[in-house]
This record gives C-alpha cells, structure tokens and sequence, in this order.
C-alpha cells in the first residue's frame, strides 16, 4: 500500500473519531448547563479551551454565550476543528482513498458528510441541538461499524484503527485536562470533594457514566474517576485502552510486513509505563502536568508512525 | 407518453421514425415505456440522481469555485442500437485504430506517409503534439494508443460518422459503467425483458489488455498503477473508480522515484518497482526534465527509464499527433495508405484554414458552420455559426485571418436526437457517443456501445459535461 494512502486512512479515521467525539463534549456540556446555576460561561470559556480554538472565537463573537459557542464548534467553516470542517476533512481524505475503501465504507463516509452539510446549513439551536448530536454519534458509528463489517483486516484497517486510538486518546485526555482547570485550580484541590455535576460531564462525554456507577456504586470521587478515565482497560475510551490497542495494531503490522518498526518499541514502552502507573503517582506529578506530558508523548508516537510508514516521505 | 413535435424531426430520431412509430430496436423499451405511469418515471429519475450523489459520482469544474464538485446529469431514457449496425460500427472502429497505431508508428519512426506525400511535412512539423523525444523509439509491442475513445455522431442519413478521435486519455468510461449499474438497480424488470450486452467488465479487459503490452518476463507478475494528476482534477473520479476496479495503485507524481533504472512508488514499506503506468496526466506533465520544467505532476527522469524500455507507459507519449484536428481530416487517406482499404466510417467533411482555398470558403460561410481550434478540447474556443451572433461571427473571422493554421471548419450537424425526460414528458435532445476501444499487441476490445453524452438545452448541440451536457445508458441489444 501506498505511504500516501496509509496517512489518508489514518487522517480519515481520526477526523471521524474527532466528530464523535466533539459531538459527546457539546452533549454532555449541554446536560450541565441546563443542570448547573453557576459559572456557566466558565463551564463554556473550558469547552474553547478543549478544542483549542478560544483565541478565534473570541476575535469573530467577542464574547462567550452558549449558542455562539456551540455552532462555533459544530458548524463553523473557519473553526478548522468544528465538527462541519472535520467531517469534510474525513470525506476529502476518503475521497482521494476511495479506491482503498470497500464501496459500503466510502458510501456511508459520503453519506454522513451529505446528511451533516445539510443539516448545518442552518443554525443550531436548543430545539434541535440533541437530535443533531445524536445524529453526528450514529452517523460515526455507523461508519466504524461499516470498517468492522466489510474491511479486509490487512494493512489499511490498521491504520484505520490506529488513526482513531491516537485521536481518542488525544481527546480523551483533553477533556480530562478541561476539567482540571474548572476543578482543580491549585494542587491543594486535588483529592478534595468536588461539585457531582461537573464529573458527571466528563463521564457522560466518554460514555462511562453508567458503567462508573454500575462499577463503583455511585462512589464519586476525582481519583476513582480519574483512574477509571486513565488507567481502566475494560473502557474503550480510556486511555490505556488506547494505548494498548496502538500497541496491539503496531504488532500486528510488524507480523504483516515481517519488520520490527521503531513505533512498535515506542509503543510498546508507552503501554507498559501506563501498566506501571498508579492514580497516586499521577496526582503526585500533578494531573495537568501528567496529561500535558502523555499528549506530548502521544504526539511523537504519532510522528514515528508517520515516519516508520512513509506517510509523507 | 407521445408528445414529440414531429415538425421538428428534421434530424435523425433514435427512438421515433417519422410515422412517430418506435424503430425496431426500441420496440419492446417503447412498449414498456408506455405502459409506466408518468409519475412514477420522474420518481424513478429523482432516485437515479439520489443514487449518483450517493455514490459521489462527480466531476470538478474549472474556475468554479464555489460549486467545485458536480453530479453529472444523468437521463433515464437508454440510448438503444441494434446489435446489427452495432457490428458495423465496431468493424469500422477496429479498422480506423490499427491505422491510427500504424500511423503513430510510422510518423515516429520512418515517417513514409510523407514521403510518399500523402501526409504535408508541415502539419508535423511546428506541431506540438508531435514529440521529438519519441523520434525512433519504438514502445513495447508497437503500440502507441491502448486506450482510444472515438466520437461519433449520427446524421439525418442514419450513418454513424467520426467527429473525433480520442488518443491521449479519453475519459467518461466510468460514467458508463455507473450509467449501467444505476440502470440495473433502478429497473431490474426491463433488463429480464430486453437482453443487453454487458459493459461492466471494462476495468478487468483494461487490466488484461494492459499485461497484454509486456513482452519481457511474462510470467512474473506485473505492477500496475494509473498516475492522476490529483484529486482536483476533473476526472479524478474515474481515476479512483479505475484503480478500484483494476485493484491496482493510483498514484501521483510525489509518490514517485526513479531507483536502479526503475520507476518505484513509496509504499509503507519502502519503494517498489512499477511495470506498467496508466496515465492520466498529458505528456507536458510526465517529466519535467523533458518536458515542462515547472510541473511538480510527474517524476524527473521517467522518461529516460521509459525509453530504456523498463516501463510501460499507456497511451505512449506523442500519441496526440493522431487525433490533432489537422491530422483528423487525413484519417481516410492514412487508412487508405496502411491498410489499403476504403474507410468503414467517414470523417465529417472538414475545411482546414491552412489551405488557401479552404480558408476562403470558410470565411465566406461562417455563418453556417462550426469552427474548432486545432489544439482545442473539450467544447471551449468553438464557433457555432448558426447559433451565434453577428457579432461573435465578425470576431472569429478576425482570429481566423491572423492565424489560419490554428483552425478548422466543418458544416454544422444535425446530431441525431434521443428523447429525455423532462417535467413536461418526453422531449429530444441532442446526441454523440463515445466507444471505447482497448488495445494490445493480441487484440482490439470495443466496449459495445460506448458513452452517450447528450445536450440537455433544447436545441443546443454542444453535449460537453463542462458546457450543460449529461450522460444516458447506451443499449446495444443482444438479438443473434
């Protein structure tokens, strides 16, 4: 397979994982907002500072409200990583690819991209703001369901599958650090009592809160759910889940191809320090200081899997 | 569902003769047609386009920004011919594409056909769809053109006539094939009743024609890929569709290296050798230690693993020259001089401005011909005297006179028309068709049928999907 093709999978994939993903930030940011009095332009100002694009919304809306934010985030052209533009991102890299996808799987990318550029022609308001989530989650769904279903397991579903675990982990990380400033401004917080509502924004982002009330019989506290979003491998958005399935995908490479890659080492390392880790020693580093540290590591993972795979060279 | 304006048949109809009755081709379609309900037609016309958005059958326009990605329209109505005229017409085809091949191969090499002056050393000369590069170079299996597209049009005599010959990269073969397959899907029933000749097989006789050419090594398997110019290219559909179909790689000039005299394409696991290139990018943009040093489309020093005989490249370089709009007006006389026969199919009769005499007929009846720029492609730079205005008329006669060489003038035809469905019933429209023919050392391939591009404005005879033309499905029948 062409080095070409192995990055417009991966991009595809992570762009699609991206949607998802910002989709489930704004619904869960939805439920709080309607639940919680206080500090709501805050709640919105850390939404901003997940998806890294504050500075521009604030040159184009001046200030922060709630339907600003949201149709910036879901449907703005200029917001390169609004949910719109990275739906168009994915479909633009299937297109070029489209020849590597089976006919199903390019369908139901273009079909998404179709249904989702109609329905942000128009503003997105309160009224029809959860049916648009729901539609952008089963629409991305659908798609992952497609690559299982009909994909050839060979090269280009792995890196398909590894496109979508280094994104996941990228936001899953995000959203916990979202919540560090909102919650934990100093280290004395750490470990303290904190508002219910706000953890259950971020359990309800990844899909974990019911599965962390099933598993820890409505125990809420910032280290279990931390250690749950971090370090848990039964849940499929954490991050060592992540970790271990790009650890997992690079091996099954190495077998296909015959050929130690760099990225597997890295990755491997990767895993095994995160088998390592505990919650005690995360907060002891400082959750902020942890999670800038493991983007950072993830970044240069990503670099020497584009390297190792001559994505661009 | 018989609303046809007789008084306006004064072309060839391909469904209605002139007692307003169905030719015999159409006849069972017609009595099918018949019996549907009219409403229940325009639904199946809103589900076909449904059908090619879904699919993302498009096409980029040039210099159209805002809507860059286009569904091509797409008719119901098939364009039927008789398996009889069918075969005439592929006779008439194969024999005009071995003279082509042997033309190419002469001109570059012993260049006979001037010698014997037949051919003016002129229109080679200067002309820069003929590449010196290519002088005495030979490619493998000696053939130059391995895919060629022929226009033809039908006149009010029912004869089938060349307007064009496609050999540099035809395209709109992709276009047939989803024609057919959203035809299949949307009207199952009709194609139990009437038996058709298959087209979708067209990717894996391209693949086979194209291992075909290789005379060395034939036992080792081939590598094949088709080189696009890029995902904005108009045709960058049919490029993707090919490859898919082919299972072979689609690849761009950046993808490419010339290693051990080879030309490799990185892969994720390092370069790899390619046998056989498919290009879709013109000839200026192969190599630009060769050709146009500004392109970034091709590969430096392709051309020197080309002609060392390490690859094969379809169509070959300089493949151009054959179907120029000066040399096309020679086709008979090529024929005639190669194969020492009568040609199959005419030409359209056609005024070249180079010569004195031709040029003073030309200017003095603008006003009822079409004009063509020699170089020119796609429908753009053309006169069409008798749709056009004074104005437009003065204008060309000014470009013509300060430089004949670059045009050509042929009478204005009366395309034979096909009805399509519009919101108002069946109405004709315009038509041409567009064969596709494949070619290898062993065989000549004719896809039975081809493209039909059809002029969607009433009365408009310019069927470009550029300039507001669609496609229809092309029926040839299976009756022997």
């Amino acid at each position: 397979m062409l080095g070409k093709t192995a990055a417009h999978i991966f991009w595809m994939f992570r762009y699609l994982e991206r949607c998802e993903n910002t989709a489930r930030l704004i619904n869960a940011s939805h439920f709080i907002s309607l639940t919680q009095k206080q500090n709501i332009a805050n709640h919105w100002d850390s939404i901003l500072n997940v998806a890294g694009n504050k500075k521009a919304f604030l040159s184009k809306y001046g200030a922060i409200n709630k339907s600003a934010v949201i149709n910036f985030i879901l449907r703005d052209k200029t917001n390169p990583s609004s949910v719109l533009s990275s739906i168009e991102n994915a479909r633009q890299n299937a297109r070029i690819v489209r020849n590597n996808l089976t006919k199903e799987l390019f369908e139901t990318i273009n079909e998404t991209y179709l249904k989702l550029s109609e329905i942000f022609r128009r503003p997105i308001n309160e009224k029809n703001l959860l049916n648009t989530l729901a539609t952008i989650r089963t629409k991305c769904q659908l798609t992952r369901g497609t690559l299982h279903g009909t994909m050839l397991r060979d090269d280009t579903y792995i890196f398909a599958r590894m496109g979508s675990f280094i994104e996941r982990a990228d936001n899953t990380s995000r959203i916990l650090d979202m919540k560090y400033y909102v919650l934990l401004p100093s280290a004395g917080f750490v470990g303290s009592t904190v508002d219910n509502a706000q953890w259950e924004n971020i359990l309800r982002s990844v899909s974990a809160y019911r599965s962390y009330n099933w598993l820890n019989e409505y125990e809420f506290n910032p280290s279990g759910i931390c250690k749950y979003l971090i370090l848990d491998e039964r849940l499929p958005r954490s991050l060592i889940f992540c970790n271990l399935n790009i650890y997992e995908n690079l091996m099954s490479i190495s077998k296909f191809y015959n050929k130690n890659f760099k990225s597997l080492n890295n990755s491997e390392k990767f895993y095994e320090e995160m088998l390592n880790l505990t919650i005690e020693k995360v907060f002891e580093e400082g959750l902020h200081e942890f999670l800038v540290r493991y983007l950072k590591n993830l970044f240069i993972l990503a670099t020497i899997i584009e390297t190792d795979f001559r994505f661009y060279k | 569902m018989n609303n046809i304006d007789l008084a306006k048949l004064y072309h060839f109809d391909e469904m209605f003769d002139n007692t307003s009755k169905p030719h015999s081709c159409y006849k069972d379609y017609y009595k099918w047609l018949s019996s549907e309900e009219p409403g229940n037609l325009k639904k199946q016309q809103i589900e076909a386009n449904e059908f090619f958005k879904k699919i993302g059958i498009t096409f980029n326009v040039y210099g159209d920004l805002e809507e860059e990605e286009r569904i091509i329209p797409f008719d119901i109505i098939p364009r039927i011919i008789s398996e009889k005229k069918w075969l005439a017409i592929s006779k008439g085809i194969e024999q005009r594409v071995k003279a082509i091949n042997y033309f190419l191969n002469d001109i570059y090499n012993q260049q006979e056909i001037i010698k014997a002056g037949i051919l003016p050393l002129e229109l080679i000369k200067n002309n820069t769809s003929f590449l010196n590069e290519m002088v005495g170079f030979t490619p493998p299996g000696g053939i130059y053109t391995h895919i060629i597209g022929i226009d033809l049009v039908r006149t009010p005599n029912e004869d089938f006539v060349v307007l064009e010959d496609n050999t540099r990269t035809p395209s709109g073969v992709s276009y047939m094939i989803e024609n057919r397959q959203t035809m299949l899907q949307i009207f199952p029933e009709l194609f139990d009743k009437i038996k058709i000749k298959n087209v979708t097989n067209y990717p894996l006789s391209l693949l086979k024609s194209l291992k075909e050419c290789c005379s060395i090594n034939k036992n080792s398997k081939k590598v094949i890929a088709i080189l696009t110019p890029g995902s904005h290219n108009s045709a960058y559909f049919e490029h993707a569709f090919l490859a898919d179909e082919m299972g072979v790689e689609l690849i761009e000039g950046n993808d490419l290296k010339i290693k051990d005299k080879k030309v490799c394409m990185r892969t994720t696991q390092g370069y790899k050798p390619i046998d056989i290139i498919y290009k879709r990018v013109d000839d200026d943009f192969l190599d630009p230690l060769t050709f146009n040093p500004t392109s970034i489309l091709g590969v430096p020093g392709l051309m020197d693993v080309y002609k060392s005989g390490n690859l094969i490249l379809a169509n070959a370089p300089g493949s151009g020259i054959a179907d120029d709009k000066a040399i096309y007006s020679y086709i008979p006389d090529i024929i005639n001089f190669y194969i020492g026969e009568k040609p199959l199919l005419k030409n359209v009769k056609t005024w070249r401005c180079s010569e004195k005499t031709h040029l003073k007929y030309v200017i003095d009846n603008l006003d009822s011909l079409v004009v063509k720029e020699v170089h020119g492609s796609g429908g753009y730079g053309m006169l069409i005297g008798p749709k056009s205005t004074k104005k437009k008329i003065e204008f060309f006669k000014k470009k013509i006179l300060q430089n004949p060489n670059k045009y050509i003038a042929q009478p204005t035809l009366e395309l034979s028309t096909v009805p399509i469905l519009t919101n108002k019933g069946l109405s004709s429209r315009h038509i041409d068709l567009r064969p596709f023919v494949l070619v290898s050392p062993k065989s000549i391939k004719i896809t039975p049928g081809g493209l039909t591009r059809v002029a969607l404005k009433d009365g408009s005879l310019v069927v470009n999907s550029s300039q507001g033309g669609g496609t229809k499905d092309t029926w040839v029948l299976e009756e022997f």
